[in-house]
């Protein structure tokens, strides 16, 4: 079931670990359609401001907005149902799954509201939507060959393409990528590039990247981050030519 | 016709490794806890098998409350304790073994409670099926149809929970979120559910194994113990993640024991049972169905 496109806002978000500040007031928006990119130096916040809009850190103050109107901050296992996905920076393959099988968990039949129905579901007759969606999307990003393989038997450019894969089997409205290129060579990072471009006609992209010719060459938007605190917030154009962003971040390798 | 014979008592008392091994390894596939208490909630679930039966005498009637006794146990042992352990301590290496000392604690726990209920003597739970093995012409084989609903029993235990992992959606989120819990809520998967029916669906199997088991010697608060190191020896062997594996484990060192028993002596017998385990960790150091590939975090 494909998700009604809304945006997602996260507003005036701060979030304290003991005396820490890792984030402070920091609001963001992602709209239909859009890719917005969030950069900033190692322990600017990013993945704190994921793990809050993922349910994996609760905050300390701020509110969550979907489709303009507020509501709780979802539940991790929620996401899939309210049309997030997120791939994780580190992967995150169950191992000792094959590829299809790997896919398969992501898909939205496991996170039915019919808890039981949907558990005793079998793959070959109830889930068979879910198999041949699991092969569908194993195609279009070009891994099909690999969907009987154990997933720690993958080269890692492939089980990246995987991660990427389960996040968008349940048809998320919004796309959360975590360091997406990361450890990719440059025929697998223009690849990606081009992916993004094309599925954001169907889900917006939330990014956070260090290569910064994918952050440039795909977002429409981009957040910059930095101690916590949000010091930048336009087009790939603006940021390039922010003081404070140079200052901060970007004059200390940004043309990496 | 020795041979033969051994091999027939090596098979009926390996199936009965076999399936406590088969508790175990569900257990650990669905929680990745190694469960000691899984002997005591297998033998309180037999108790209460006991009890029907003395009010019924009707051991077919017992044998399913039995189970679903066993399957309400493990799922409240999850409820009660495991689930609120593993809320206190997330993350370091007493993560991972607090639960397993806590499973320690348990097992003694549970056996403290049945001796209070019903006493520390010896029972005597029985089918009606007899113990006395088959006669061919005018040979009887140490095999008898008590330890045929064994062997029955382990094959179905080992079908049912074969299929459930490997083609159910339950299954998927049972390896899933036993794997990377985090990650299977990211994907929407509710691992503390999912993780209380893999309790729910260990303590029934244990319930199975100790209500076909119990019958062929008695029932006591601790009559498992023994079960449970020679099930654990049977479960490592096989891999410890893989059902098939913990069958042929107990197989393995079902028929293993009754070698050596016949051919080399008594005194070895328990001893063996340990050499067995290192040889096949030695060659084999994933067990024998345990994949060959590292796990990656």
């Amino acid at each position: 079931m494909a998700h009604n496109p809304s945006s997602v806002r996260l507003d005036s978000v701060s979030v304290h670990f003991g005396g820490l500040a890792a984030l402070s007031d920091v609001s963001i928006e992602i709209n239909p359609g859009e890719v917005v990119g969030v950069i900033g130096p190692n322990g600017a916040g990013k993945t704190t401001l994921f793990n809050v809009l993922t349910g994996l850190v609760a905050p300390s103050s701020g509110s969550f907005y979907l489709g303009g109107k507020k509501r709780s901050w979802p539940k991790t296992p929620d996401l899939t149902k309210i049309g997030i996905s997120r791939t994780l920076q580190s992967v995150g393959l169950f191992s000792d799954l094959t590829v299809l099988e790997n896919v398969l968990v992501g898909a939205t039949h496991l996170s039915n509201d019919n808890f039981f129905k949907s558990l005793f579901g079998f793959d070959g007759v109830s889930a068979q939507s879910g198999r041949s969606r699991a092969e569908a999307t194993l195609a279009a990003l070009d891994i099909s060959q690999y969907s009987e393989r154990r997933a720690d038997s993958l080269p890692y450019p492939i089980s990246k393409r995987v991660a990427l894969a389960r996040a968008l089997i349940s048809n998320p409205m919004t796309l959360i990528l975590d360091e997406p290129a990361g450890g990719l060579g440059i025929d697998d990072i223009e690849w990606l590039k081009e992916f993004i471009l094309r599925i954001r006609t169907e889900t917006s992209v939330l990014l956070v990247e260090h290569h910064m010719d994918v952050i440039m060459s795909v977002c429409d938007r981009i957040y910059v981050l930095n101690f916590g605190q949000l010091i930048a917030h336009g087009t790939p154009t603006e940021i390039r030519n922010n003081s404070d962003v140079i200052a901060a971040y970007l004059g200390t390798g940004a043309d990496k | 016709m020795i041979f033969i014979d051994t091999l027939l008592l090596g098979i009926s008392s390996g199936a009965i490794y076999s399936l406590m091994a088969l508790a175990l390894v569900l257990v650990w596939r669905s929680t990745r806890v190694v469960n000691f208490a899984q002997a005591s909630q297998a033998v309180l679930s037999t108790y209460v098998g006991y009890e029907i039966t003395m009010r019924t005498h009707n051991y077919w009637v017992s044998l399913p409350v039995a189970i679903l006794f066993g399957a309400a146990l493990g799922s409240s042992i999850d409820l009660l304790f495991m689930f609120y352990l593993a809320k206190k301590v997330r993350s370091g290496p007493i993560a991972e073994i607090a639960p397993v000392i806590a499973t320690l604690g348990l097992l003694g726990l549970l056996q403290s409670i049945i001796g209070l209920i019903w006493g520390n003597s010896f029972l005597q739970y029985s089918t009606p099926l007899s113990g006395k093995g088959f006669t061919f012409g005018n040979h009887t084989v140490p095999f008898s149809p008590q330890n045929l609903l064994i062997v029955l029993a382990t094959a179905l235990v080992l079908i049912v929970f074969g299929v459930v992992f490997k083609f159910t959606n339950l299954g998927l989120a049972l390896r899933a979120a036993s794997f990377q819990p985090e990650i299977a809520q990211l994907a929407g998967i509710r691992v503390g559910r999912i993780r209380n029916i893999g309790w729910a669906f260990a303590g029934a199997a244990g319930a199975v194994a100790g209500a076909v088991i119990t019958p062929t010697s008695v029932l006591s608060p601790n009559s498992l113990d023994l079960l449970l190191v020679s099930g654990f020896i049977a479960a490592v062997m096989g891999g410890l993640d893989s059902l098939v594996g913990a069958v042929i484990g107990g197989l393995v060192l079902g028929i293993g024991f009754a070698f050596i028993l016949q051919y080399v002596g008594s005194s070895v017998t328990f001893l063996a049972g340990f050499f067995i385990l290192v040889i096949v960790l030695l060659i084999r150091p994933r067990g024998l169905f345990g994949h060959q590939l590292g796990r990656h975090a």
